[in-house]
């Protein structure tokens, strides 16, 4: 299990240092130098050629890019992924700030979406080919189709122009969270219920689900304690994917209602070429879905033992 | 939504003897779905060939004393808030919008494809070094990356165009590199090699022909995704600018209008949405039809 787990570990080093290298590519690619921008704010007059000169020389802006890369990912290491442009304050600060803006929708739109997928990919696969099914299957592809901030504006127009239940967009009380958390949830739906109906399906037909079955164990009792423990299985492995849903989903989610979490932050920098901000939240996010899928591949093995004890031969 | 019930109905099994026995272009002919797929798509492109002739106006033609109407005679869709007759922005809007998604889903097809090909044919280190890139790039949600990549190069269709491409082409390599690693050895290919076949005969004439059908999916797949994609960049502000007619960036102008003018945001998102589940109806038949491996796990 360790040595699986240390290989795992290892196999992550390459992705996130792809990762940072892109993120790093990029910023040395933005327009605009960084030690005249920095100085710009700190002086009151423009800077000078001598004093950009000599502010390049001291952060290493000269260094050549392998010694500029190899500082990059140091820092990163430590948690220093830049500083902003705009208000001259880490981009870690910038983005402590705001992610428990972010959390406080993504969190329940999570719990909510994964309850309502799994509760219709069970029903759907119990219920193959039902009207049941293929309603939620409709409704799938309906929400796989509509992109999310149209369906925000939708459900803006509806329920707060028209029915006036909730606020259009702002941050405050509960009602202002209604609306995002349902875009979110709805939005991050189809996916995991697509998964969850397939591989329901998948482990149904297995032999050991029919030797059951034979075996006079009723039908709620086969699904729940024996298939569905194993169908959700592949559902945990796609995680990345379903928390992928998410970030993209809050990034555009957060700009429709102007709720101030990361996603916004992240592209109103994109507008005010904050580079640094862009880039860190690169890495930011790079690194918070490596240790992500770190985690599920080992959850993976405590889930379904025949990985880590293939792990195990294949290592010997 | 009843209607569309029956198509999906045949068990996996069923569909895999089916897809012995008729030819895969009429068996996905009989999938009422796939088929209606089809015909938004093709209703869509042809919507967007002959834009020019079909749109009532110019798209960009600005009428300050007929703004915000509502549909009319002569404005069936309304005007926008400058006057501008929507129906005409959103015909001229699918040259932009779809134009653009199927350059890029071509462009990388045909890139990613090719780097797949080579990585696994040649395997070694080239191939290691590939995949670490491939993992890195799918390691980020795509969007993100665009959104960096427009981001750093500012907005605009160009770099937009830059960001899909340059980014999207790990999921094709990666997928085309391990059915590339499938058929590598196998008999045909080794036969041919003895017959002295080289490298690039053997990769082109015997292996690509052989694995090209789920790419054919993924592309069409994707085309979904590109569209989405370029229409997030477009409202975002970083897609096409104003006034060019593209979807996103019509919902973008149009959020102004939300308390009062709400057929500004709808339209548009109409026509991206219908476009996005055309692609995704036809993928999902063309998939059963072409891959029927992966459709049977995932039915």
């Amino acid at each position: 299990m360790l040595t699986y787990a240390a290989r795992r570990l290892i196999l992550l080093v390459p992705t996130w240092l792809g990762l940072s290298l892109f993120a790093f590519t990029l910023s040395s690619m933005s327009p605009g130098d960084p030690a005249a921008v920095i100085l710009s704010r700190e002086l009151d007059d423009p800077p000078t050629q001598e004093q950009i000169e000599e502010f390049r020389e001291q952060h290493g802006l000269n260094d050549p890019f392998v010694v500029q890369y190899a500082g990059f990912v140091a820092d990163a290491l430590r948690g220093d992924v830049g500083i902003s442009f705009r208000s001259g304050k880490s981009v870690r600060e910038e983005i402590g700030a705001r992610i428990g803006s972010t959390l406080q929708i993504a969190i329940p739109a999570f719990v909510a979406s994964v309850l309502v997928a799994v509760f219709f990919g069970v029903l759907a696969s119990l219920r193959r080919n039902s009207i049941g099914d293929h309603i939620s299957r409709a409704v799938a592809l309906m929400f796989e189709s509509v992109p999310s901030f149209a369906l925000a504006y939708l459900l803006i127009i509806v329920l707060a122009v028209e029915l006036g239940w909730f606020p259009v967009a702002g941050k405050g009380g509960l009602p202002y969270m209604v609306l995002p958390i349902l875009t979110l949830t709805l939005a991050t739906l189809a996916t995991t219920m697509r998964l969850t109906r397939s591989a329901l399906l998948d482990v149904l037909s297995q032999p050991y689900i029919r030797t059951a079955r034979a075996m006079g164990v009723s039908g709620r009792r086969v699904v729940l304690s024996l298939a569905l423990r194993n169908a959700l299985i592949p559902v945990v492995t796609v995680a990345g994917l379903i928390l992928a849903g998410f970030v993209t989903g809050t990034v555009i989610v957060e700009t429709v209602f102007a709720w101030p979490g990361v996603g916004q932050y992240v592209v109103a920098a994109t507008f005010s070429r904050d580079y640094p901000v862009v880039t860190g939240f690169v890495i930011f996010t790079g690194t918070v879905f490596v240790v992500v899928n770190l985690c599920v591949d080992l959850l993976y093995t405590r889930l379904d033992p025949r990985v880590r004890l293939g792990g195990r031969v294949g290592h010997s | 939504m009843t209607a569309i019930a029956p198509t999906e109905a045949a068990p996996a099994a069923q569909a895999a003897d089916a897809a012995e026995k008729l030819h895969p272009f009429r068996q996905f002919l009989s999938d009422r779905l796939a088929t209606t797929g089809l015909a938004i798509v093709l209703l869509l492109t042809l919507a967007a060939v002959f834009a020019t002739a079909l749109a009532p106006y110019d798209p960009t033609t600005i009428d300050p004393v007929r703004s915000l109407e509502g549909s009319s005679r002569d404005h069936l869709l309304g005007t926008d808030e400058l006057g501008r007759d929507v129906l005409s922005r959103l015909l001229v809007g699918a040259r932009w919008s779809l134009g653009i998604a199927a350059l890029a889903t071509v462009s990388v097809m045909f890139v990613g494809t090719l780097i797949g090909l080579v990585s696994g044919y040649v395997g070694g280190w080239v191939d290691g070094v590939v995949m670490r890139v491939v993992d890195s790039l799918l390691a980020l949600p795509n969007l993100l990356l665009y959104l960096a990549i427009v981001g750093t190069l500012g907005p605009g269709v160009r770099n937009v165009f830059i960001a899909l491409v340059s980014i999207s082409w790990a999921s094709y390599a990666r997928v085309m590199r391990g059915l590339v690693l499938s058929v590598r050895e196998r008999a045909f290919v080794r036969a041919s090699r003895s017959l002295g076949a080289g490298n690039s005969r053997l990769m082109l004439r015997h292996i690509l022909p052989n694995v090209i059908s789920p790419i054919v999916v993924l592309a069409t797949l994707q085309s979904g995704g590109n569209i989405l994609a370029l229409a997030a960049l477009g409202y975002f502000g970083l897609g096409a600018q104003p006034p060019t007619p593209e979807w996103g960036t019509m919902i973008n102008q149009g959020r102004l209008f939300l308390e009062t003018h709400t057929t500004l945001l709808l339209y548009p998102g109409i026509a991206i949405s219908l476009a996005v589940l055309g692609f995704n109806l036809m993928g999902d038949g063309l998939r059963d039809v072409l891959d029927p491996q992966v459709a049977r796990r995932s039915h």
